[in-house]
């Protein structure tokens, strides 16, 4: 609190002329993770005791914490300049601002040996050609559905196009199953479905440009949108899904899924983990589970191979000892990589564990992805925080009937207008 | 948050008060003494005694709120230093935005249907609770159970007793045969924000019942005897004898819920974060989504502000017409 007061009066009271604040001395890196769950809790700390053994005098003090703990932790520390050592960076707009505002170490030259073998991937936490961050999972967004009630339903195919998704749709609501949950209570569920559209619909010329540029006028935007309201107008959904969240209970969109209520669901590539948290005998789907990825729109000028997603990256903050960067060197190395790959706790960036991931589902996703001519950010963490917020506002309410495909591209560029 | 401010600059007003009237009563009894030194001693010891909580005060109240204010005329996305200055800029997009003066027009209609629903219910409750009926105490217990309940908790219970087609209500109302919506009470945004005010209602109905309660213990029996005596009925002793001694603690209950109403937050956002479709948006729940969700400090603070002076100008205006014939005497 009084920190953060002093940082409002000058620049860099506090996290700048006291680095204890990050941390303690040149010898202690505090490190924030997410794995708060077995395996990759264990994991992380018997990583951090092997770079201590490697580093003498080196302490890593590990701090593992739920997700949403560890985000709302972070915003107070971006907010006092007293951030930690090594930290977690989702990319896009939100790591350009804080680059902008001086709290992050470009790595580009320390680290450049790992960002070469990283490849493409690295593209989403760059900030003018300068990399802030090493993404150490990056995963893509699709379908994830039961099996046995596809099977159940007489589809034996997962759709390809937006029109068998429709047939689909239609015969699982002929044989009494609800065919998607949809958390739209956390409005980024129902985003996704509007990104993929645009990831069709657009030339991934005009997508690099929107983000940069902040200009929706391509048409391909209004198609994104029109292609989402034929969607919504088959009435696919779970009832009450304005309200359902995405991933907390056995009643969210992720547990509709895993309890067998519904036949599939459009999110990321965590939801065999999220799943598994949400039934009782932490199997989740199990064996049921498949992946389709989300299908070619008509007539759209995007790739259908392109993919839409996101990951995580390590990050060092500005202020941070030198043994941080070899910290997060480290766990880009083939030897953590795999070791992640292997508890399955991601999809792993360095190509020498792609082998390593023993979970079928998740290894089927890193093929996909590593078969994607690119990865599309995900629009709100590309935008940041203030259109991509305003642009999740928009599409739900389209999914509430309260918004025109019009007037989500109206909306985002209005607030992209406001930004500048 | 901010108008909570408003509530607790009342009180140091009473305590001002009261403090005089001290003051007086020790300068006649101690007018043979050393009247001098003896206030600047009780000065001294009046100090010693506020300056703990006028400090807590001032860091909890006084600086978020003038943090808040100048905030508001920054564009700053919640760190580096602050040096955008947009002048009235956030306020003009505040009023201009639906979400928000759809919120301010929610928080109202929740102030007064509070008020015209719970007024009678717990007026209603309190009376018939204060009869000598067998169970009396459980009754009691029963209405003021959900009070006394964390507003989180009672908020998750709720949500799921909510649940469309799975939730107990739904699932107890249609084996009655009772209509239910297609999307649930809380996805169906004509009806959301009437079922967040029934789950309100159920919540805060009993601090309402028990505060009628301990003011009826003060109506003072000879009067009910008196009436009783004349051969006035039940109805009569309640309408012409109950209810008007009642006024003063009616009055501070409409004050406290008014309050209450307008910065109302935890409720909504457990049960439906302000959707479907911004059906239930409040002030507090917009701000909070611009500043911690959305970064735009700036226009969650010119939100606030705004907030505040209407939480303020009520508490103020209220206090002038209404309570002031409490006061009055005092």
């Amino acid at each position: 609190m009084l920190c953060s007061s002093a940082v409002l009066l000058t620049a860099t009271a506090c996290g700048g002329g006291d680095s204890s604040a990050s941390g303690g001395d040149d010898n202690t890196i505090t490190w924030w993770h997410n794995s708060n769950n077995e395996p990759g809790k264990g994991y992380y700390e018997q990583v951090a005791a092997d770079f201590e053994a490697a580093n003498p005098g080196v302490t890593v003090e590990v701090v593992a914490m739920a997700h949403e703990d560890m985000v709302d932790k972070l915003e107070a520390a971006f907010q006092s300049g007293d951030v930690p050592d090594v930290y977690m960076e989702r990319g896009g707009g939100e790591l350009a601002d804080h680059v902008e505002a001086g709290l992050v170490r470009d790595l580009s030259e320390d680290a450049s040996e790992e960002i070469d073998k990283i490849g493409g991937s690295v593209a989403g936490w760059q900030v003018e050609d300068q990399t802030y961050a090493l993404p150490f999972s990056v995963g893509v967004v699709g379908f994830w559905y039961n099996t046995e009630l596809f099977q159940q339903a007489g589809i034996t195919a997962p759709p390809a196009t937006m029109e068998e998704l429709t047939a689909a749709i239609e015969t699982l609501k002929g044989a009494g199953i609800t065919p998607i949950s949809l958390g739209a209570g956390d409005k980024w569920p129902a985003a996704h479905y509007w990104y993929y559209a645009a990831v069709r619909a657009c030339s991934e010329d005009v997508l690099t440009d929107a983000v940069t540029s902040l200009d929706f006028t391509d048409p391909c935007f209004v198609q994104a949108g029109e292609e989402v309201q034929t969607l919504i107008d088959t009435e696919p959904f779970n009832p009450g899904f304005l309200t359902t969240p995405a991933q907390e209970g056995a009643t969210s969109a992720s547990g509709l899924l895993a309890t067998g209520q519904v036949a599939m669901e459009l999110t990321g590539h965590w939801e065999p983990g999220v799943m598994q948290g949400l039934t009782e005998d932490g199997q989740g789907l199990g064996a049921k589970t498949g992946w389709f990825p989300f299908p070619a729109v008509e007539g759209g000028e995007g790739d259908p191979q392109a993919q839409l997603g996101g990951g995580d990256a390590w990050a060092v903050a500005q202020e941070a000892p030198d043994a941080a960067v070899d910290l997060v060197k480290y766990l880009l190395s083939d030897e953590v990589q795999t070791g992640f790959a292997e508890n399955d706790m991601g999809l792993p960036t360095n190509p020498a564990a792609s082998g390593s991931v023993s979970d079928p589902a998740l290894a089927q996703l890193l093929e996909v992805r590593d078969a994607a001519p690119y990865v599309q950010l995900y629009f709100d963490t590309a935008f940041g925080a203030s259109v991509g917020g305003a642009m999740n506002d928009a599409i739900a309410l389209q999914f509430a009937g309260e918004a025109t495909p019009q007037d989500i591209v109206d909306q985002t560029q209005q607030a992209a207008d406001q930004e500048q | 948050m901010t108008s909570q401010g408003a509530v607790t600059a009342a009180d140091p007003g009473a305590a001002v008060t009261r403090r005089a009237d001290a003051r007086r009563v020790t300068g006649r009894s101690g007018g043979t003494g050393r009247p001098g030194r003896d206030r600047t001693r009780k000065r001294l010891e009046i100090l010693f005694f506020v300056a703990p909580a006028l400090a807590l005060m001032a860091l909890f109240v006084v600086y978020p709120v003038f943090s808040a204010a100048r905030m508001s005329f920054y564009r700053w996305k919640g760190f580096g230093p602050m040096v955008d200055f947009v002048g009235l800029q956030n306020y003009v997009r505040v009023l201009a935005d639906d979400v928000f003066t759809d919120a301010v027009v929610h928080n109202f209609i929740i102030v007064f249907a509070s008020i015209l629903v719970q007024l009678p219910l717990g007026l209603a409750l309190a009376l018939l609770l204060n009869r000598r009926i067998r169970g009396r105490g459980l009754l009691r217990t029963i209405i003021f159970v959900p009070y006394v309940l964390a507003e989180v908790i009672a908020g998750v219970v709720w949500f799921q007793l909510l649940q469309p087609r799975s939730g107990l209500l739904e699932t107890m109302l249609t084996s009655v045969g009772f209509p239910v919506p297609e999307q649930g009470f809380l996805g169906t945004p004509d009806l959301a924000l009437v079922t967040v005010f029934v789950v309100l209602t159920w919540k805060y109905l009993g601090l309402a019942v028990l505060l009628f309660l301990a003011g009826l213990q003060g109506v003072p029996d000879e009067l009910h005897e008196a009436a009783q005596l004349d051969g006035a009925s039940w109805w009569q002793v309640q309408r012409r004898i109950a209810v008007p001694l009642l006024a003063p603690t009616i009055r501070t209950w409409v004050f406290l819920s008014m309050i209450g109403s307008l910065q109302l937050f935890d409720m909504v956002w457990i049960l439906t974060g302000g959707g479907p479709a911004n059906a239930t948006t409040t002030m507090a729940t917009y701000l909070v989504s611009q500043g911690t969700q959305r970064s735009n400090f700036g226009i969650a603070g010119a939100a606030s502000v705004v907030l505040f002076l209407i939480g303020f100008a009520m508490a103020v205006a209220y206090q002038f017409l209404v309570l002031r014939r409490d006061t009055k005497d005092a």
